[in-house]
């Protein structure tokens, strides 16, 4: 340069040029990048999930069954996480550096920036303790939640649980965050989204050692949680605490419905669980050791295990042929036992003995003319006819497919059809004669006890139901869903009812009857007993019945597996269970003590147990 | 001669505005940085904003005794000024105690003084004088090169050894002063292309600055020995190469450096090659609009490319160091587990886990968690900030030092885009006013002295806010003015107002 006095051209371009890389610089992070906002946010804010109570559930008497309870989960967040005296930590939560670390690295795994659960329901006095000292370790909190408690410990299949989410429906439902609760059977699960409400959020500044300091934005943001709605439902609980009673040491199912609405009073799997044993911490212990057990516990017997109906099924039978005219109310037929097995009894004069006296050669004939009705000269067409006609009337009485109970799980039952029989023996290749074992209940039909119950409901209302239900009244909703207050009919006449029940009410009160055991002198209880057959062993007892018989308030099934005759042990189950529920009071100890003392468990399921 | 005892005649109100406003700012800032709602009142002194208004009373009484005094003063005493600071800078080494691992402050019944603040505007008079007295005012001998460095180095050297890095590098500040001096500008160049590279090498990782230097080098050749035209050419020649270079994987990139080195070696084989001295202006242009283009196109090439794949750790990555330090606790961590506590090496392995956790933790407490958060303040102020005093970054503490070193962050964060804007532009405002001020001294001291004040301020912009933006590594100097902090802006007000006074007494002093 020829003059130095121009560089300062060259100084002041310095100057300049840095000045204007800074405002680049600051146009860049400041203006056309967001990232730095969410960084600032993510620093001073922290979104905390405020839970909802979940709705509670009472019984059709308005008591408590389910409730909530409180209890404390300690949160971290990784991120925050500064070197911490990590053998204090462990000694104040009583876990080992392994499970810290272990526990530390699922956290990061699901998140670096977000709380996930670091321990799970705390003791309130745990977290008294806990609370005092937790300020000195940075990114951990304490998050307040809430146990869902059954009280009574009664109705474990009905009620259901609640579980931590599934990653699967984590991904499905965005709904849910890790760690969330959502209901994993019953009624937890059916109505899980009444139950659960809506979560809130609430925004917390915190400062750079994580301490709260305020709102954020004065909790504008905040979003007040919704609470559950509450469920009444149609359950009795003192029926259902005295119908387990009952069935404990015994296999078996008691379902009891209202037969007006269709409302379930009582619904009992044997053996069952205590509900209190699936909530909360112990889960993850009990469910593997109920799961595991070889009596099933778990499963819901009433609604999800098959038997052929035995004797019961002649009700239906007996309904379907004098609606089709095949047989008048005094039809007789003779007790041929040539033709299937019987009991030694008086001849069956009329369909009101017939149901008395359960004679299976009596519905041998009756079902015998229902199928082959002689519209046909083949008998292999004439019986495809026939059944075809029978199937569509059986499964009137809400056999044969799903009820659309308000519990999930449910299975539909089984009524061979036209179609059935061709596959298994070809077409035309199956008659009356090959199918008869269906008139007696017995052979490849399968039904379900609540669909038993149902049948029950059936006859107390000569001829129509409501699908049986639990959901009585939802807070803040003045109806229940529609398909529980449709009338299903079975389209057979009411005075067609009149004759069987004459004859239900024979099967307990009369001399010859085959349930006297369920009689009880104050109440005039309808019934009938069966005997479902069991290839492996005793054979299942089956007892269905209604009271009073005008204007019945209860119908209730009985089913206890292998324990022999209908009329043994089921019936008494039965009129205990009506007795109970009409009168409150049990009129013959001796009956109810012979019931509790009864241990009716094969020898060989208590062996394998142990 | 009228009005000559007025000590307002003739000074400049232009640097003087300046000067207030940026201690305006500073401390409304330094009010927001430490504001919290126990303490409201501007004149609680037991608060730093109470403080600083007292350093702010004091530091303008300082000023007015400064114009009081004869600029002769300053020329006449200037080697004792300079003597008393080194002796002081001695004094400090042996009596002082450490504050955050510096020894630099001296304790004074309870008032802290920092010699090594007042070094500089010493520094500046001692280098005045020595190179006003010089023979030819058109170059610099060798010999007054090497007294310059000497006067330049001896306080630099003194507060080295207090363990001040920050300071020290400040000295380097006055290449710019004696490159107006006369120096070769090659040295400036030199100077100037150290500190590109020194940052660039710390912000982008060596990639960066192989294609940095690869385009400088292309500039200097071409400008030098051709035209215009061919520079462009080879430029956008360069840059294909570099775009084929980067599209393709690793064993391309190794093409791209050989490419790289040659470039270099025939730009080595002409610097020595003394007939470079034609279109020098053009030069310049070309090489600062260049420079300018590369700083904007690798900021973007590391924000678009390198970290777009995860947003959340963009910052962390900004320096590298994290990552590459997380990396090889894995590695140990597996060889540890896969290893028998019996082998030999199995402690060694251990103990060298153990020290990489200690180093990853002082990093992210130290440097790197700074420059986070720093950047995190600035960046969420947006446009137009938060406010004024609801930057919760600064409001909760997440900014370490933020009312002194990272004073520029509650700017940002408070007062956005538009805050920062203006305090870039009052200091360059300031700045070219001081260049302008010293051009038209008669003397050549005061020219001097008046390039020294502009360089130390601009050293301290450039490092304060170029740190708290990521773009100069973390070196804890104070924002002129604007940081809280008494010997600093005493120092600062000392070192600015002489150059006022020279400034008002121009007409009277003879060469
Ligand atoms: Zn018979």
């Amino acid at each position: 340069m020829k003059h130095l006095e121009d560089r300062k051209y060259i100084i002041g371009a310095i100057f300049v040029v840095f000045a204007l890389i800074f405002i680049i610089r600051l146009f860049y992070i400041q203006i056309l990048s967001d990232e730095y906002a969410i960084f600032s946010e993510d620093n001073v804010v922290r979104e905390e999930t405020v839970y909802p109570p979940r709705g509670l559930i009472y019984d059709r008497k308005n008591k408590l069954l389910v409730y909530n309870e409180a209890s404390y989960d300690l949160m971290v967040v990784p991120k925050q996480v500064k070197s911490i005296d990590t053998n204090a930590f462990c000694a104040l939560l009583d876990i080992t550096k392994d499970d810290f670390i272990e526990r530390m690295n699922k956290a990061k795994e699901y998140s670096f920036y977000k709380p996930s659960i670091f321990e799970k329901e705390i003791s309130a006095i745990e977290f008294a303790s806990i609370q005092e000292k937790l300020f000195a370790y940075d990114g951990f909190f304490i998050q307040t939640r809430t146990l869902r408690k059954y009280s009574d410990s009664i109705a474990a299949h009905v009620l259901g649980y609640i579980g931590e989410v599934t990653p699967k429906t984590l991904e499905k439902d965005s709904f849910y965050t890790m760690g969330d609760y959502i209901g994993k059977s019953g009624l937890e699960l059916q109505y899980e989204k009444l139950l659960r409400g809506k979560k809130g959020k609430r925004y917390v500044l915190v400062d750079v050692h994580n301490r709260i300091k305020g709102k954020y934005k004065n909790g504008e943001k905040d979003i007040s949680p919704q609470a559950g709605k509450n469920l009444q439902i149609t359950l009795d609980a003192d029926l259902q605490k005295y119908a387990e009673k009952l069935m404990r040491k015994k296999l078996g199912s008691v379902v009891a419905i209202e037969p007006k609405t269709g409302e379930i009073l009582t619904m009992v799997s044997s053996p069952g669980y205590n509900p209190n044993l699936l909530i909360g911490r112990a889960i993850k212990k009990n469910y593997p050791k109920l799961a595991k057990d070889s009596l099933h516990p778990l499963f819901n017997r009433a609604i999800m295990s098959l038997y052929p109906p035995g004797s019961i099924f002649k009700l239906v039978q007996s309904a379907i042929a004098l609606q089709e005219g095949v047989i008048t109310p005094n039809t007789g037929f003779a007790c041929n036992k040539s033709l299937v097995g019987c009991h030694n009894h008086p001849y069956a004069r009329n369909v009101r003995e017939a149901v008395k006296m359960s004679c299976n050669p009596y519905y041998y004939q009756v079902f015998k003319r229902l199928i082959q009705r002689g519209e046909n000269k083949n008998i292999f067409i004439d019986s495809r006819i026939g059944l075809a006609k029978w199937h569509d009337a059986v499964l009137k009485f809400g056999l044969g497919h799903k009820l659309g109970i308000d519990i999930p799980g449910e299975k539909s039952g089984f009524i061979p059809d036209v179609a059935f029989y061709d596959r298994w023996y070809g077409e035309k290749r199956w008659a009356f004669s090959t199918i008869y074992s269906l008139s007696i209940g017995q052979g490849e039909i399968g039904v379900v006890p609540v669909q038993m119950a149902n049948l029950a409901v059936i006859m107390a209302n000569r001829g129509y139901y409501y699908t049986p239900h639990f959901i009585k009244q939802i807070e803040q909703l003045d109806t229940i869903p529609q398909k529980y207050t449709f009338k299903h009919s079975t389209g057979v006449d009411a005075q067609n009812f009149e004759y069987i029940i004459e004859g239900m009410e024979a099967v307990v009160n009369e001399a010859g009857g085959t349930a006297r055991r369920a009689k009880i002198d104050s109440i005039t209880v309808c019934g009938k007993t069966g005997t479902a057959q069991n290839p492996h062993g005793e054979d299942h007892s089956v007892f269905i019945a209604f009271a009073p018989k005008e204007n019945p308030q209860i119908a209730v099934a009985v089913f206890v597996e292998n324990s022999g005759f209908g009329g043994t042990w089921a019936a008494p189950i039965a009129s205990l269970i009506i007795e109970k529920y009409l009168t409150g009071k049990i009129s013959n100890p001796q009956k109810e003590k012979r019931i509790l003392e009864a241990d009716l468990i094969p020898k060989s399921e208590h062996a394998q147990r142990k | 001669m009228r009005n000559e005892n007025n000590i307002w005649y003739n000074i400049d109100w232009t640097t003087i505005i300046l000067y207030l406003l940026l201690m305006l700012i500073g401390w409304i800032n330094i009010y927001a940085a430490v504001y919290d709602e126990s303490h409201q009142s501007i004149f609680d002194f037991t608060q730093r904003y109470g403080k600083q208004l007292i350093w702010i009373v004091s530091a303008l009484f300082l000023a007015t005794v400064i114009l009081l005094i004869d600029s002769s003063f300053y020329t006449t005493f200037a080697y004792v000024i300079y003597g008393i600071v080194i002796l002081m800078l001695i004094g400090v080494l042996f009596t002082a105690s450490e504050v955050k691992g510096a020894k630099s402050w001296f304790s004074i019944g309870g008032f802290a003084l920092q010699p090594s603040e007042f070094s500089k505007f010493a520094t500046a008079l001692a280098l005045a004088k020595y190179l006003g007295n010089r023979s030819s005012q058109r170059m610099i001998t060798f010999k007054d090169q090497v007294i310059s460095a000497a006067i330049i180095a001896l306080p630099a050297l003194f507060i080295l050894l207090q363990n001040d890095t920050g300071s020290t590098l400040v000295y380097t500040a006055f290449i710019l002063v004696l490159y107006r001096e006369g120096i070769s500008g090659n040295i400036l160049l030199l100077g100037f292309l150290t500190v590109i590279v020194f940052i660039v090498t710390l912000l982008f990782g060596p990639f960066s600055i192989g294609v940095m230097t690869v385009f400088l080098a292309i500039a200097f050749v071409t400008l030098t020995y051709h035209g215009l035209k061919e520079f462009f050419i080879a430029e956008s020649a360069a840059g294909v190469l570099l775009w084929i270079a980067s599209y393709f994987n690793l064993p391309q990139k190794y093409l791209f450096f050989t490419a790289l080195a040659l470039v270099m070696i025939y730009f080595f084989v002409h610097l020595f090659n003394n007939k470079l001295n034609y279109r020098k202006e053009k030069r310049w242009v070309a090489f600062i609009v260049m420079t300018v283009l590369l700083f904007i196109t690798s900021i973007d090439y590391v924000f678009y490319n390198v970290l777009k794949d995860h947003q959340r750790t963009r910052i962390s990555v900004l320096l590298g160091e994290e990552d590459k330090i997380k990396s090889q606790i894995k590695d140990l961590q597996m060889r540890l587990d896969t290893l028998p506590t019996t082998d030999a090496n199995y402690t060694y392995y251990k103990q060298t886990l153990a020290e990489q956790k200690q180093s990853l933790k002082d990093l992210q407490k130290g440097a790197l968690w700074n420059v986070k958060q720093s950047l995190i303040a600035i960046g969420s102020g947006g446009f137009s900030g938060k406010g004024f005093l609801k930057g919760t970054q600064t409001k909760f503490n997440f900014v370490p030092e933020q009312s002194t070193d990272f004073i520029f962050c509650t700017v940002g964060e408070e007062w956005g885009f538009i805050g920062t804007f203006i305090v870039i532009i009052l200091y360059v405002m300031l700045f070219l006013r001081l260049i302008f001020l010293a051009e038209r001294q008669r003397s050549t001291f005061s020219r001097i002295y008046g390039y020294s004040v502009a360089s130390i301020l601009f050293f301290h912009f450039f490092i304060n806010i170029g740190m708290t933006i990521g773009l100069a590594p973390v070196i804890g100097i104070p924002l002129p003015f604007i940081s809280y902090g008494g010997s600093s802006l005493w120092a600062f007000t000392i070192l600015l107002f002489i150059f006022i006074k020279l400034d008002s007494e121009r007409l009277f002093v003879l060469r």
